[in-house]
């Protein structure tokens, strides 16, 4: 599995380099991304949710957050 | 959501399916964008939202930072807009282009360093630009038009009547902006004329008044919004438009570094002289922020008793200025009252030596040192 380090980025980067990562994949394949504002725990399942993708596991261990994604349909032309 | 719900009954009427227009929606997470998405949204327009991301945008960053606002609910409000209206975002990361908006914008600045309207000229041509690239690639699944949350007379720089049509016609987007909340004070745009929007039931908003606006909102059941419009960006904010005047001024060069950016948002700014100033942690969250650029910067902290982490932008000349540098870090300390306060400085890169000074006194540091 794709690993995504967005490590001592802060909200809204981590979201932005995952969508960046995302649009490049296949639906189907799967992602984790590995970051530490907290904030990604929040914006980057609602960014899925809004997209289509699927958050599969996030989990939490000393301060780094890791968050495992499914890619869904193919994003839009944008 | 509304187009769902029509095409299985044209097809049992076997009638010639009409195409959904689409529309790109600025969404910056207030209320104003989130109305006018909705207003789309009620008469069968397919809308998906776009974010920019400037690198001056308040939210998130000094709540991940600032320990005290750690346990305030987080959200990215362009994200909880889109989830709530049941659109697609997409946040672009703008900030490299944008340096060009901020540092030279041919329609000035506000009160203070905010650039309005050519931010706004700016964020409607990359939406137009979207727009024509999916048109050019998706056809019938591509976009029609951009929509706006502008009201005319909000904003004293930006939405003036004067300035609508500048942007209309600086973007490029030309007819193909409608700014669904005001659009009946301006003349009709390509989706009016061509009846993919019903214009009576667009909105003749204006001023600042704001009424309109939260009355909308309770008709559509939509509760809970940001409520910042303007506030959500650095630029407005004076105290950190000084902090950036004084670094253009300090660096003899307008220009910036997203790390410049990010750190002029934390802590306290002490310029003692033109060739250096201190960035003086204000608790432990910016404590931990500054931590992360002890690599790139001079470091200064308190070891003989509990303090903040300073550093250096720029350069201390000689040990005088690193003893003076010392005890001006020392008078935020808890050992501010000790005659003596050991304090550790570490040059960028690691190399590290103990220095013994005496704390400035209050009176040591006048005001006009202080950035911001």
């Amino acid at each position: 599995m794709d690993e995504l380090d967005v490590k001592k980025s802060l909200c809204p980067i981590p979201v932005i380099r995952t969508q960046n990562r995302i649009k490049e994949m296949a639906v189907g394949e799967e992602l984790e991304v590995i970051a530490t504002d907290p904030g990604a725990l929040e914006d980057i399942p609602a960014w899925c949710r809004i997209n289509g993708h699927e958050v599969l596991q996030t989990s939490q261990e000393n301060g780094e957050i890791r968050i495992r994604i499914r890619a869904g349909e193919e994003s839009v032309a944008l | 959501m509304t187009a769902q719900a029509v095409q299985p009954q044209q097809a049992e009427q076997g009638a010639e399916q009409p195409v959904q227009r689409r529309a790109i929606a600025l969404v910056s997470g207030g209320l104003d964008s989130m109305l006018a998405v909705k207003v789309m949204q009620e008469q069968g327009i397919h809308v998906e939202g776009v974010n920019f991301f400037t690198g001056f945008c308040v939210e998130g960053h000094t709540q991940a930072i600032r320990k005290k606002d750690q346990d305030k609910h987080k959200r990215n409000d362009a994200l909880w807009v889109a989830e709530v209206l049941g659109i697609k975002l997409h946040i672009v990361d703008i900030s490299e282009e944008y340096k060009d908006v901020v540092l030279n914008p041919k329609y000035g600045y506000g009160a203070n360093l905010n650039p309005c309207l050519d931010c706004k000229i700016f964020m409607v041509n990359q939406a137009n630009l979207m727009v024509n690239k999916a048109r050019e690639f998706a056809g019938e699944k591509g976009f029609d038009f951009v929509i706006t949350g502008e009201v005319v007379g909000q904003r004293p720089k930006s939405q003036r009547s004067e300035t609508m049509p500048i942007v209309s016609s600086e973007s490029g987007a030309d007819d193909r902006l409608l700014r669904p909340l005001c659009a009946r004070n301006l003349p009709e745009t390509l989706p009016e004329r061509e009846g993919w929007v019903n214009r009576d039931e667009l909105h003749a908003f204006s001023g600042r008044n704001r009424k309109p606006q939260m009355e909308l909102a309770r008709k559509y059941g939509l509760e809970d919004y940001a409520q910042p419009s303007g506030g959500c960006c650095f630029l407005t904010d004076e105290s950190y438009s000084r902090k950036l005047q004084d670094l253009w001024q300090a660096r003899d060069s307008r220009d910036y570094e997203m790390d410049d950016i990010m750190l002029l948002k934390v802590g306290r700014h002490i310029r003692p002289r033109p060739h250096f100033k201190l960035i003086v942690s204000r608790e432990e969250g910016e404590n931990n922020f500054l931590e992360g650029y002890k690599y790139r910067f001079t470091s200064l902290v308190t070891t003989s008793c509990p303090g903040p982490l300073a550093l250096i932008d720029g350069d201390l000349a000689d040990e005088e200025e690193e003893q003076f540098a010392a005890s001006l870090v020392a008078r935020y300390s808890k050992g501010r009252m000790d005659d003596q306060v050991t304090v550790e400085l570490q040059r960028a890169g690691g190399v590290s030596k103990v220095l013994n000074v005496a704390p400035m006194g209050p009176r040591d540091i006048p005001d006009e040192w202080h950035v911001g």
